[in-house]
């Protein structure tokens, strides 16, 4: 049981890690209906801003929780712009193009910033410093959950609160779920989708930016090449919660996170990659619209 | 002046052409129709006015100033609404998110509650069922609801598409006794666009016939109701 319980409680922080980077492909999908292949590369993005930014502060001399907030700031800002540009230069000129151009242009996309990335850095495994404080309210429990998961656990959970209320209430979160809905008649009501379309991709960046800093401090490692694998998986999450309903891409991340956990510590850990692909498999044979992608109540 | 005016529009799709020289006008406070069979270009004429379908040449005047392809939230913000065909309710937003939506480029909150409790007035339907997704309602109702989101912008033009289209004789009665009601009452004017020319010719000041892509006929709407043409054509008289 209590092997069990470590297991759950370490699958449940990855699971929320995974949620804020499904957000994004779910966000996004459900607006313009696009699988936006190069998210993983903005969450990649988002991580080795953190790595750069956080290195010069702390030459700079300045203290653990400054260089935390102002890191996790600036990828916010990065992956954001990121995000906003490749719509603009990459996805808005194909939007009335067949469905598959849009596709095309994003593994494009996603190439070109692995690349980049892999040239303007290296191709090598960086350490990833952990930014995040050790709580020590967390001690007498740290057998079961360590200040990182704890932090990763809360922050995901505030941002959902956050953006639940985002979509339910404001004038840009009814003009989302509009626009996801019927786009010619959110124009005809006075919506201008292109700068609903360009807030959903700020949104999802920064989403991604911040499991992207959250998962490297807690893998304490980072790589090009990250963002691939991450970004298949928190996509599988996506399919599993059905693509489109946001709290669909919450639960199926949960779920996603759960399997990884438990089957690397009762089945194998080699076998923790392979886990997500039988998932994923399994979902497209079974239920291919995803445990809540019929009748969703929020498809943004 | 006119409130609004078209001049030689001609729109394309690809390589087809779909309107032909469009002229027509509109005064202020009028209720005008347009009348046509399946294809001959009614829906077309009001995505271009609407600027979701770009038009190739010719001009859109509204109040004078040409407003064609421009951004149909801008044209929207200079007072146009549309009542689109098909109704197009937004399925899993709320009838009250739904109307809420119609108000999306205002802002004064007081003034929108107002014409919420108006519109509520005009259709009690609505009023009982506003937690409910748009989606579930019935054809009638969501006709109302598409009417109803198309007023909580306080249009000086309201564009109608089709608003008969698959409903029940008694209820398409009572959808053209409340456009009227809304003419008359609120001074809005009024584009109808319908394939049901005998109920849209007695409601109109002013009708025009399109056929293929271009008007065929412009006259006062009693003219055209005793036209033989038109009573053979569209009225199947």
């Amino acid at each position: 049981m209590d092997y069990f319980l470590k297991l759950f409680l370490s699958g449940t922080a990855k699971g929320s890690i995974y949620a804020l980077i499904a957000l994004g492909y779910t966000m996004v999908y459900g607006i313009v209906q696009l699988i936006n292949f190069a998210h993983g590369e903005v969450y990649m993005l988002g991580g080795f801003t953190a790595l750069i930014v956080g290195g010069y502060l702390f030459m700079l001399g300045m203290p653990v929780w400054a260089v935390l907030v102002l890191s996790i700031l600036a990828s916010i800002v990065f992956s954001a712009a990121f995000g906003f540009t490749i719509e603009r230069l990459a996805y808005r000129p194909l939007r009335n193009k067949p469905r598959l151009s849009a596709l095309i242009s994003a593994i494009g996309i996603s190439m070109i910033l692995q690349n980049f990335v892999m040239l303007a850095q290296t191709e090598k495994y960086l350490s990833f410093p952990s930014y995040l404080p050790e709580l020590t309210f967390l001690l007498p429990v740290r057998e079961y959950i360590n200040s990182t998961q704890f932090i990763i656990l809360v922050t995901t959970s505030v941002i959902m609160v956050f953006l639940t209320a985002l979509i339910k209430f404001t004038r840009i979160g009814k003009a989302m779920r509009a626009t996801a809905q019927d786009k010619g008649m959110a124009q005809l009501v006075g919506v201008n989708i292109n700068q609903v379309i360009s807030v959903t991709f700020i949104i999802g960046s920064a989403l991604a930016a911040v499991g992207g800093v959250l998962i490297c401090s807690y893998m304490g490692q980072i790589n090009y090449y990250i963002g691939f694998v991450a970004g298949i998986k928190a996509f599988v999450a996506a399919v599993l919660g059905g693509i489109g309903s946001i709290p669909g891409a919450v639960l199926g991340s949960f779920i996603l996170g759960w399997t990884e956990s438990l089957g690397t510590g009762y089945i194998s850990s080699d076998y923790e990659d392979a886990f997500a692909f039988i998932i994923l498999i399994l979902i497209l044979i079974l239920k291919p619209d995803g445990i809540l992608g019929k009748n969703q109540k929020q498809k943004v | 002046m006119a409130l609004m005016e078209l001049r030689n529009v001609c729109t394309y799709y690809g390589n087809i052409q779909a309107l032909r020289n469009i002229s027509l006008s509109i005064e202020e406070g009028e209720i005008v129709t347009l009348i046509g069979a399946n294809g001959a270009g009614k829906t077309t004429t009001l995505m271009s006015i609407c600027g979701i379908t770009s038009i190739r040449s010719g001009e859109i005047l509204l109040d004078g100033v040409d407003i064609s392809n421009q951004s149909p939230h801008k044209i929207v913000a200079m007072g146009l609404s549309q009542v689109p065909e098909g109704r197009r309710i937004f399925p899993q937003l709320t009838v009250a998110e739904n109307l809420d939506m119609g108000a999306f480029l205002r802002d004064n909150k007081v003034l929108i509650k107002a014409d919420l409790e108006e519109v509520f007035e005009i259709f009690p339907r609505l009023a009982e069922r506003r937690n409910q997704p748009g989606g579930t309602l019935s054809g009638g109702e969501q006709q109302m609801l598409a009417i109803s989101r198309a007023l909580m912008a306080r249009p000086r033009i309201l564009l109608l598409d089709e608003p008969s289209l698959g409903l029940a004789p008694l209820i398409v009665h009572n959808i053209f006794e409340i456009i009227k009601r809304i003419n008359e009452e609120r001074k809005t004017t009024i584009f109808l666009v319908e394939q049901n020319a005998n109920m849209a010719l007695k409601i109109a000041n002013k009708g025009y016939v399109l056929q293929n892509g271009s008007i065929k006929m412009a006259d006062s709407a009693e003219n055209l109701l005793a036209n033989a043409e038109v009573r053979k054509a569209y009225l199947g008289l």
